[in-house]
């Protein structure tokens, strides 16, 4: 499961630079059905340009009325773009496969087999990943993004293009999301809801990570995805763990129900707990530089 | 309202009659409340239009929720992501309640169940809110969609309280009414529904007097200030928090009482979703603009969705147009108008709103005609419907009526745009009349 999530996060981190920008871009449609090296090309181009367009002419416009606005504008184009795709492709899944030049097992591990395209979305991932984080560190733009992140004014001041650089971070976010889509959509099923089913997990992700850290980020993917693994595999409950203490649970003790539970079952809950005490407790995040 | 305005407010004379003419939008109401259903009174049958009473009834309870959201986003500026969760749970405690009550093991008059989803919602507000409110702004509404997530996940996975995907039914006749009333009729429910409305309306317009109401706008306005006059904003969010569960238990406790069931739809996403559309369509700033976007979003709910399947697009294009260009909702247009009416000019921009109207209206209806042609090319035709106007049956897949629609649209648009300069100048000039003459507060 790991490898899943980490196409999506860097994604949401980059578009993290603008504080909304990370709801739009995953929602943007994922137009990966015209076969995988177009898609791979064309999609993120598509993704990059519509965000350009709405950070420009929507957020842009928003961001005088406070983050809130923002993030209601965000929500708003949410639910808009998630009606447009249905309207255009349909309510019913899209077919979209692996493609067959990929769709063999790579190699078999005790007895289970590795398929290639989980390898080749590791890759994209990490090729992704390592684009990321020398772009943002070591070359001239990425310092210029990460000033203006947290000195707007003075980077204005210096004589950058403060705005132009937000609607690039969004872009280049948006455009991401749409890769992390295109590699995802067949992994997952392409479906006008999958932006919906996906979001909050990759919320989860970049919140907990940490806002501005691209190394928060990355622990965090790889936590959800493991928690979310081995929440499946580990068949226990509290009663079992009260059991360990010598007290049995029984069906006439209160609240039984949640006690019986076994962890399986909550594995998709554990991330929303996670999220919530994250917030509480440490609402920077794991490695984050700023509150969110 | 200002400090002026309250003083005037402390000036006023008192007495039923003065109050009544200084709050008569209350009374008034309540009255076209009871009075609309009969419009729709089938004098044939002797019956009332279920379908209209099904309708205003749900204004009714969703005013009440989203009123309770605004008593978190526009008073105390806490925009929350899951505000359903304290309408759903407190729906589950009102089933239960009346469950409860129907097998005899509780007394409570019918007319006080609301309560019980009141009280729900409380504890469940104090509980959440508990932890919610130790943080404010973007991580509180990110906090509270992790909870959103979480209940709805356990809404779905704990049968005992909340049934799985069932839900939990009940009854609402119990004969345990304080007026001999039996609620097995839609009418009565709906007189219910207006009663429990107006009081809880009532109360949360009563709130915003309050001391803990001054302190939530003081908190979400400047929360540090709020901190040196001696005020641990924390707690005054906390308390707001917790209130407003109580009122949206109320809402969801309505809900019960009306549809007889409650699932796990009650505390999802989408409802909550609803609560912040209407409040930002109506007007957080403004008291009464949740309910005015109630209206508008139950209309378009239960009206357009019988005839397309892209209402939610409307609604999100209504909440994007105001999010951008009127963030102060409908409400928020109306109070600009202010001024203006105080230097009594106001007649002067009927003329340009009817002709900003025509465009406007054209525009709309090339909107909705391209974005109902592209439903029924997907989703329409996936449920085997055909587009009709009226008689005719409009091909969609022809190039006629989608030409109609783009050219309605950019040259209504662009005539528009011509119009609303006019308009503006128009309206530049009046508002600096009303600043000479001091008509601005």
């Amino acid at each position: 499961m790991a490898d899943a999530f980490a196409p999506a996060d860097p994604a949401g981190r980059l578009g993290a630079g603008s504080p909304a920008a990370r709801a739009a871009g995953r929602w943007l449609p994922r137009i990966a059905v015209y076969g995988l090296p177009t898609a791979l090309i064309l999609a993120p181009l598509l993704c990059g340009l519509i965000g350009a367009a709405i950070e420009m002419y929507g957020l842009r416009r928003v961001h005088r009325n406070g983050h809130i606005a923002e993030l209601l504008f965000t929500f708003g184009l949410a639910l808009i773009i998630e009606k447009v795709v249905q309207m255009t492709w349909g309510l019913i899944p899209v077919p979209y496969r692996i493609p067959e030049g990929l769709d063999f097992p790579l190699f078999t591990v005790y007895g289970t087999q590795f398929p290639a395209y989980r390898a080749f979305m590791l890759l994209i991932s990490a090729l992704m990943f390592g684009a990321i984080w020398l772009g943002l560190t070591r070359t001239r733009i990425g310092l210029v993004i990460q000033a203006a992140l947290t000195h707007p004014e003075m980077v204005n001041a210096l004589g950058h293009n403060v705005p132009r650089v937000f609607t690039t971070v969004f872009a280049a976010g948006t455009a991401l999301a749409g890769l992390a889509g295109v590699i995802g959509g067949n992994y997952q099923v392409t479906e006008p809801a999958m932006a919906f089913t996906m979001g909050p997990i990759v919320f989860v992700v970049v919140v907990f990570g940490g806002l501005g850290s691209l190394t928060g980020c990355f622990i965090a993917s790889l936590l959800m995805g493991l928690i979310q693994t081995f929440a499946v595999v580990l068949d226990y409950s509290l009663a079992d763990l009260l059991k360990q203490v010598g007290l049995t649970v029984t069906s006439s003790t209160p609240f039984h129900e949640v006690l019986t539970v076994p962890l399986p079952r909550i594995g998709a809950l554990l991330p929303y707990i996670l999220l919530v005490l994250i917030l509480v407790f440490r609402p920077r995040g794991l490695m984050g530089t700023r509150d969110t | 309202m200002s400090a002026d305005a309250t003083q005037r407010a402390a000036l006023a004379p008192t007495g039923l009659v003065a109050v009544t003419r200084r709050h008569w939008i209350w009374p008034a109401g309540v009255l076209v409340a009871l009075l609309l259903p009969w419009l729709f009174f089938d004098w044939s049958t002797h019956r009332h239009s279920g379908f209209v009473l099904t309708m205003l009834s749900e204004i009714g309870l969703m005013a009440v929720f989203a009123l309770s959201f605004n008593m978190q986003m526009g008073q105390a500026g806490l925009l929350s992501f899951g505000h359903a969760i304290l309408f759903g749970l407190g729906g589950y405690v009102t089933a239960h309640t009346l469950n409860a009550i129907k097998a005899g093991s509780l007394w409570l008059p019918t007319e006080l169940v609301p309560l019980a989803g009141g009280i729900g919602g409380l504890i469940f507000g104090a509980l959440f809110g508990y932890v919610a409110t130790k943080q404010r702004a973007t991580a509180f509404a990110m906090i509270t969609m992790g909870l959103g997530e979480l209940v709805a996940a356990c809404a779905l996975m704990f049968m005992g309280f909340f049934g799985g995907e069932g839900g939990i039914s009940t009854d609402r006749v119990t004969d345990t009414s304080l007026f001999g009333i039996p609620y097995s009729s839609s009418w009565q429910v709906y007189c219910l529904v207006v009663a429990w409305t107006a009081i809880a309306a009532i109360l949360m317009r009563l709130q915003t007097q309050t001391p803990l109401g001054r302190m939530a706008n003081a908190c979400r306005d400047n929360f540090e200030r709020a901190q040196f006059v001696g005020y641990d904003p924390r707690m005054v969010r906390f308390y707001q928090f917790t209130l407003s569960g109580f009122f949206a238990g109320i809402g969801g406790a309505l809900y019960v009482l009306v549809y007889e069931i409650v699932t796990f739809d009650t505390v999802a996403a989408a409802k909550s979703a609803t609560a912040l559309l209407a409040t930002y369509i109506g007007g957080a700033g403004s008291f009464f603009g949740p309910i005015l976007g109630t209206i508008v979003v139950v209309l378009l709910q239960s009206g357009v969705s019988l005839l397309s399947n892209a209402w939610l697009l409307y609604v999100g294009v209504l909440f994007i147009v105001m999010v951008m260009y009127a963030p102060g909702g409908m409400m928020g247009i109306i109070a600009l108008h202010e001024p203006v009416a105080r230097t009594g000019r106001l007649r002067e921009l009927v003329v340009p709103y009817a002709r900003l109207l025509v465009p406007a209206v054209l525009a709309v209806l090339g909107f909705v005609l391209l974005v109902e042609l592209a439903s029924f090319t997907t989703i329409g035709a996936a449920q085997g419907k055909a587009f009709k106007i009226g008689p005719h049956t409009v091909d969609a897949h022809t190039a006629l009526p989608w030409a109609l629609g783009a050219v309605a649209l950019i040259g209504s648009g662009l005539w528009l745009r011509w119009e609303s300069r006019r308009f503006r100048a128009r309206w530049d000039a009046l508002i600096a009349d009303a600043k000479a003459k001091g008509a601005m507060l």
